[in-house]
């Protein structure tokens, strides 16, 4: 982006207190680890303002001052701290130096209107600092489980080997337990069964519904919508006591009078549940994709000879199809990550992923968890990118601009 | 053309049919083909949601197991008045034990205690003690009953067991509902329960409280967040929008989990603040098994459902009504505050309501990070329905949090409307 404003070197009197303010700031977190956060904050402010210095009034080479800089700070974070120590110092050198050339050369002005007021400046820059606090608050959690899914203790925290970088702090054992015991192999091939199957109900339901729905002339629309929406809204412990209620009474009928076998039983049981958890979902996104679905395309078809039958696979499926997907991943990933439900309706033998889980959480606490949670959070990141693929494909071929 | 106009008569369409008929009939039709396209989800949806759920709301003032359990002393109970202070007559004794002979052989006088044992603790035990005795007693030879009874056990002579008895024997109670607002069925009405029984409305009010706070804590964190993702340029909101999303779509136990590590005593953030010495390591914070570190979790949980709709509001307001303020001579509080955020509010109130909704209800995470001081009132019901057994109880508090729950729903369709509902 061209600079929107032309921007200006500032004075000594900005750059040098803000500078040692942010050294300050850094040192304060030192200096208390190490006994005296007094010193610390004199002697980060201190560095920091003579680095400035010098690369205002002595160096005037941009490039060499952020080399001598970040190998400074790297070679005393090492004498310090060991490796990671080291790390932390040179990611601290390279902004430091960045920090005094960003203020000293004015480029935070670069990128905002040039009638902005200094204090309309402050604000942008602290706005972005206090969302900066809340996006990594939103992350944290899932990107701290990673990690310390790798440690070869038996601890849920960070040991000083980790910290430390050494090799000896990581190990693969806890994939190895998840990928050898047979409690989680179980609980994972039971999801495995159990979340497709009730995917394929709510969506080929959920989606003959909404094409249903979305027809110009259906009596009592709202009352039918609010009906096929309220799986989402009641709370999930009022289903679960619900359906606990209702399919034991089912399960016992299904055994006894059909006489059907009891684990069978146990998963068309669960299965069932969850396909009614997913089908809100299913609802809305089918609805929303169609929303956008020109209905002359249909008559088109119908008019050269097109069965509904054949009009609705070769014509209407292939452009609702996105939506369809992207309920449908919903719809899975509500049953694969459902507990409450399932830990009423079903029995041990159809215990899932998520409940072996919680009971892991509550009972025996086994870092195997931090483990499963890993590999979790890689599905879903492959599933939130299917999902964001499909929402601008069905934008494109709707012939919304993509944004 | 000129045919068709000056023709007299109703319009007729080309097979000679009136044209309102047959407009009439291709409508009837098409929505005959909708609701045959409905039907299965909505049979299916009303058999295995709706019906269960209603059942169970029927537990919650259903009670016939008194009057099925013993008939025979139901009906000699309403000859007797219990505020006379005197024990009932022979023949209500013989009815009770013809009855209990009859529940003994089908193993339900049992479960009757149980039933009992929540308005009046002890009856458990009395009904099952007794009960090995009067398994040998013959209702036809062995009367008269009451001073046996009373001897088999001295409570058959005392007139409170009686009038609970009685109290309980009705088929349509509001019993459950009174014990889940802290009161109680008695001979004389409808009663506050003693002080230490006294936990559900205090429960409740902590359930309210905390998902109050949690909402409060979204719209805080929520806005700016969705104010920056609306007004950046489309591709670097995008990239950020991964940051809202990957939560959303992580599983819940996963981010549970994530929070029972980060927030024990020797979790992360505890290990973090001692090493760079914010905190001694002989005080560590307790951050979890409370209040806080349930509306810590919770807030992170639903913040994406505030994110989506405000973002989604926010959206469609045009930065140049901001301009257009500033232009004017407004400062910068009196613009956002006079123009952009009312503009914004309707975002904040859809967001709010499915917080709120969606917190009120929580049951894993609370479980998980609440402790004894940090649970809602789901976790009450889930224990009634798992150890205790008290099933009406639940229903009634299932019932009632229901209500709470549809009220919002309602609002919510007003405010925004449930076909506007959107994911991701």
């Amino acid at each position: 982006m061209a600079a929107l404003t032309p921007i200006s070197r500032k004075p000594m009197s900005l750059v040098l207190p803000t500078v040692a303010a942010a050294g300050g700031f850094f040192g304060l977190f030192i200096g208390t680890s190490n006994g005296s956060g007094t010193l610390g904050v004199l002697i980060g402010a201190l560095m920091a303002v003579a680095g400035a210095a010098l690369y205002i009034f002595v160096l005037k080479n941009e490039n060499l001052g952020k080399w001598l800089t970040i190998a400074l700070y790297g070679a005393l974070g090492f004498w310090f701290g060991g490796i990671a120590a080291a790390i932390i110092g040179l990611l601290y050198g390279w902004f430091i130096h960045w920090f005094s050339y960003w203020l000293y050369e004015g480029r935070y002005r670069a990128r905002l209107l040039p009638y902005l007021t200094p204090k309309q400046v402050l604000w942008h820059y602290t706005f972005r600092v206090i969302c900066g606090a809340i996006f990594t608050f939103l992350i944290t959690p899932i990107l701290v489980v990673m990690p310390l899914s790798f440690n070869a203790q038996d601890f849920f925290t960070f040991t000083p080997e980790m910290l430390r970088l050494d090799p000896a702090g990581y190990s693969l054992k806890h994939y190895q337990d998840f990928f050898t015991n047979n409690e989680w192999q179980r609980s994972f091939k039971n999801s495995l069964i159990i979340a497709p199957i009730a995917t394929v109900i709510s969506v080929s339901l959920g989606t003959l519904a909404a094409i249903g729905l979305s027809q110009s002339h259906v009596p009592g629309r709202r009352a039918i919508m609010a009906i096929m929406i309220s799986p989402m809204i009641v709370p999930l412990i009022i289903s679960a006591t619900g359906m606990f209620f209702f399919y034991s009474q089912i399960g016992n009928w299904m055994e006894g009078t059909l006489g059907l076998n009891k684990t069978f039983v146990g998963y068309v049981k669960v299965v069932l549940a969850h396909a009614v958890l997913g089908i809100p979902f299913v609802i809305i996104t089918v609805t929303a994709t169609l929303v956008g679905f020109d209905r002359s395309l249909t008559r088109a078809a119908a008019n050269m000879g097109a069965n509904p039958v054949t009009t609705f696979f070769r014509v209407q499926m292939p452009l609702i199809l996105p939506g369809v997907i992207s309920g449908g991943l919903f719809a899975f990933i509500t049953s694969f990550d459902e507990v409450v439900v399932v830990l009423f309706v079903g029995s041990a033998s159809q215990k899932t992923l998520p409940w072996q889980m919680f009971t892991g959480l509550r009972e025996q606490i086994s870092p195997t968890i931090l483990a499963v949670a890993t590999i979790l959070v890689g599905i879903s990141i492959l599933l939130l990118a299917t999902v964001e693929m499909l929402r601008r494909r069905s934008e494109r071929l709707r012939g919304m601009s993509p944004t | 053309m000129t045919d068709a106009t000056s023709q007299s008569g109703p319009v007729l369409a080309a097979d000679g049919t009136p044209l309102k008929k047959s407009l009439a009939r291709a409508l009837r039709l098409q929505k005959t083909r909708a609701l045959m396209l409905i039907a299965p989800l909505l049979v299916f949806v009303l058999i295995s949601f709706v019906f269960p759920i209603a059942s169970m709301l029927f537990r919650s003032v259903e009670n016939s197991i008194v009057m099925e359990t013993l008939p025979l002393t139901v009906e000699e109970l309403q000859n007797w008045d219990a505020d006379s202070g005197q024990l009932p007559e022979e023949a209500l004794y013989a009815a009770f034990i013809a009855d209990m002979v009859v529940a003994i052989d089908a193993k339900k006088h049992t479960r009757l205690g149980t039933r009992l044992n929540y308005e009046e603790t002890g009856m458990s035990s009395l009904f099952r003690k007794s009960g090995r005795k009067i398994k040998k007693l013959d209702p036809a030879t062995d009367g008269p009953f009451k001073d046996k009874l009373i001897d088999i056990d001295k409570k058959w002579g005392d007139v409170t067991t009686w009038a609970v008895i009685k109290t309980h024997s009705v088929k349509i109670t509001n019993g459950y509902f009174l014990n889940a607002i802290d009161m109680q069925r008695t001979p004389d009405g409808a009663q506050a329960q003693p002080e230490d029984k006294r936990i559900l409305i205090k429960l409740f009010q902590r359930t309210l409280f905390m998902s109050l706070m949690i909402t409060a804590s979204c719209i805080m964190l929520g806005y700016p967040v969705a104010w920056l993702l609306a007004n950046l340029p489309a591709r670097t909101a995008n990239i950020l929008m991964i940051l809202v999303l990957l939560p959303f779509w992580t599983s819940l136990l996963v981010r549970t989990s994530a929070w029972k590590v980060m927030l024990q005593q020797q979790g992360v953030i505890n290990e973090v603040l001692v090493w760079i010495g914010l905190v001694a390591d002989d005080a560590r914070l307790v951050m979890i098994n409370n209040q806080f570190g349930t509306i810590v979790a919770m807030t992170h949980i639903l913040l994406p459902f505030m994110i989506l709709p405000m973002y989604s509001v926010m959206q469609t307001i045009q930065p140049t009504y901001l301009r257009a303020a500033k232009s004017m001579g407004a400062t910068n509080w009196t613009a956002f505050w006079r123009v952009y955020f009312p503009l914004s509010v309707p975002g904040i109130g859809a967001g709010s309501i499915l917080v709120f909704i969606l917190a009120i209800g929580y049951y894993i995470t609370p479980e998980i990070v609440g402790g004894t001081k940090g649970v809602f009132i789901s976790n009450r019901i889930a224990y009634h329905i798992s150890s205790s057994l008290n099933w009406g109880l639940a229903a009634a508090l299932g019932t009632i949090l229901l209500g709470v729950v549809l009220l919002l729903y309602w609002c919510y369709d007003k405010i925004v409307g449930i076909d506007n509902v959107k994911l991701g």
